[in-house]
């Protein structure tokens, strides 16, 4: 059996990447998509623990995690389809009639 | 399920069941009449308050002890529940007035509330998450209301960028609670019930950390605050009233039943990072306040600075004899900031009209002797977010103030007064524009809005006058807790 500190260093990569994207990239489906991955680096180790103790609420909570997700898909990409439509741009650098 | 189970979370399955039964009706409600959608959403919440109010005092857990009803969560339940109701009152006739009124926006809203009740009785990590992610998917839908206006979309995807990164935060670091404890049971972590040999001290307070950072973006702590300014200036007026008061106060819920409640070692070795947090909040967000033309990006820098405020109740919690009083500190200035910045967004509701104007400080010239009851009611709401009598603002600051001095952290409570001082000058500044400024400005007369910023005009001075049963209220409920 793979040991538990794989998995855990496996997902912080996962998670580094993930964050890193979010704050690196320009482009808010990108963004997006680097959110999902901090999500499932979040998932993995959920599924390593639980294994490790041989308890079910790990699992559980991927499957929220995963329902969870998929909602914020759906509001996400509606709200990334009308900006895209109305600024034929989905930059976020380029959003900035809000400012002080 | 039980009986007992549904007992437990009787205000949410009613509002659930409520706002469904409300989305189903609205299609049926012509579209100049959703006056009745309002109505209807209004008296879905003032059930709902009927039902918390009975369940006071009475302690509950359902579902394998995934969520609980307590004295916590009954009075933070009635604290949303009251923010709904002045959510749902400003939004009617603003709503209208900017060409936003759809009857979704209020059932979008309960299931909003419906996640900060739920938030109150989390008592598990994935009810928590579950509860974070009800209250705010809808906030994202909410900020971009105004579509196609582009300040709004602006601020609603803003917002979704935002919040789904602080999620993710959120939820890695309860996959590493998770991992450092074997469970994802708030009771149990605290207990250390957990499979022999599973606690790892450091992995418990990894995931901490990142569960901090990622309720420190929803509440607005500095240095997670860069959204704030840009959701609440671009978002629909009504929404940035609701979000400001409910969605902080949710988080704050959160925060409260992780680190304030929780008796962990782990929460208590973060209790100097939470006080330096606290100082940090109060003293950026007061000094970009200043600096601010804009009323709206003002009251959002005001908003983050007052979460700094309430966080730092968190300070002192290492101390066993001041847990029960600085959390009863925090819920009372939890309620006496959403019932203030409920009456100043409310202000800024009547003055904004349709094409973005009436927004500035400088608008406000002459409101108060144009409209001297008007005037008085924002120089009270300014009053009380500074911290002067005779207002809650005051009252709420001084028993956190007491709690941070009785916990030692002297120089915290001095943070905390310096930082108040700061912030007088922008908040007299619109007082000293509206009595000592000539100017015409003009005003929208809408009945709910007038009486809501009536209504939390006469609660900030009558509660700050006789204030020992709302904060005995808040001692009481936490008693069995500790």
């Amino acid at each position: 059996m793979v040991s538990v500190n794989y998995y855990l260093a496996l997902s912080a990569i996962l998670f580094t990447i993930g964050a890193l994207g979010v704050l690196i990239r320009r482009n808010a489906l990108v963004i997006f998509m680097s959110v999902e991955l901090m999500l499932n680096a979040a998932n993995l180790v959920f599924v390593a623990f639980a294994r490790e103790y041989g308890v079910f609420s790990g699992q559980i909570f991927v499957f929220f995690v995963m329902t969870v997700a998929a909602a914020e898909v759906a509001v996400g990409l509606a709200l990334i389809v009308t900006i895209f439509r109305s600024k034929q741009s989905i930059d976020v650098d380029e959003m900035n009639s809000l400012k002080g | 399920m039980t009986q007992l189970d549904f007992s437990t979370i009787l205000p949410v399955a009613v509002l659930t069941a409520w706002a469904c039964a409300l989305l189903i009706v609205d299609l049926f409600i012509p579209r100049d009449r959703k006056g009745l959608t309002a109505l209807l959403a209004a008296f879905g919440l003032a059930l709902t308050l009927g039902i918390s109010l009975t369940q006071v005092g009475r302690e509950l857990s359902g579902f394998n002890g995934m969520v609980m009803l307590d004295g916590f969560s009954n009075f933070l339940c009635m604290l949303f529940l009251v923010t709904g109701l002045f959510g749902v009152a400003v939004a009617y006739g603003y709503n209208r007035r900017m060409q936003i009124e759809r009857g979704e926006y209020y059932v979008i809203m309960l299931f909003s509330i419906v996640g900060m009740l739920l938030m109150s009785q989390a008592a598990d990590l994935i009810i928590i998450f579950l509860a974070l992610e009800l209250l705010s998917i809808p906030l994202y839908v909410l900020a971009a209301f105004a579509y196609p206006k582009a300040e709004s979309q602006e601020a609603g995807i803003k917002y979704f960028l935002l919040g789904a990164f602080s999620t993710g935060f959120v939820v890695y670091g309860i996959a590493l609670i998770f991992g450092a404890t074997g469970t994802t049971s708030i009771a149990k972590i605290i207990a250390e019930d957990v499979p022999a040999g599973a606690v790892d001290a450091n992995l418990l307070a990894a995931g901490a950390g990142l569960v901090l950072v990622g309720l420190g973006f929803k509440v607005a702590l500095v240095p997670f605050h860069m959204w704030t300014p840009d959701v609440y200036q671009g978002a629909p007026t009504s929404v940035t009233a609701f979000m400001a008061a409910g969605a902080k106060a949710a988080g704050f819920a959160a925060l409260l039943r992780i680190f304030g409640l929780s008796v962990s070692p782990t929460a208590w070795a973060l209790a100097p990072v939470l006080a330096v947090l606290a100082a940090l909040t109060m003293i950026i967000g007061n000094l970009i306040a200043v600096a601010q033309t804009d009323i709206k990006r003002m009251l959002a820098y005001s908003s983050i600075a007052q979460a700094g405020y309430i966080l730092m109740a968190f300070a002192p919690l290492n101390d066993e004899r001041l847990r029960a009083v600085s959390v009863a500190a925090a819920l009372f200035y939890l309620v006496a900031y959403t019932i203030t910045s409920f009456g100043a967004w409310g202000v800024v509701m009547l003055l904004e009209s349709a094409e973005n104007k009436g927004l500035n400080i400088a608008d406000y010239a002459g409101l108060g002797r144009k409209y001297p009851l008007l005037g008085t009611a924002m120089t009270i709401f300014m009053l009380s977010l500074t911290g002067l009598p005779p207002t809650l603002g005051l009252v709420g600051k001084l028993y956190l103030f007491r709690a941070t001095v009785e916990g030692g952290l002297y120089w915290l409570a001095i943070v905390g007064v310096l930082t108040s001082l700061i912030s007088a000058f922008y908040y007299l500044r619109v007082v000293v524009n509206m009595f000592m400024r000539e100017g015409d400005p003009q005003i929208h007369r809408e009945w709910w809005l007038e009486f809501t910023i009536g209504a939390t005009a006469v609660i900030t001075v009558v509660v700050s006058l006789v204030p020992a049963p709302l904060f005995n209220w808040a001692q009481q409920a936490l008693i069995k807790l500790f």
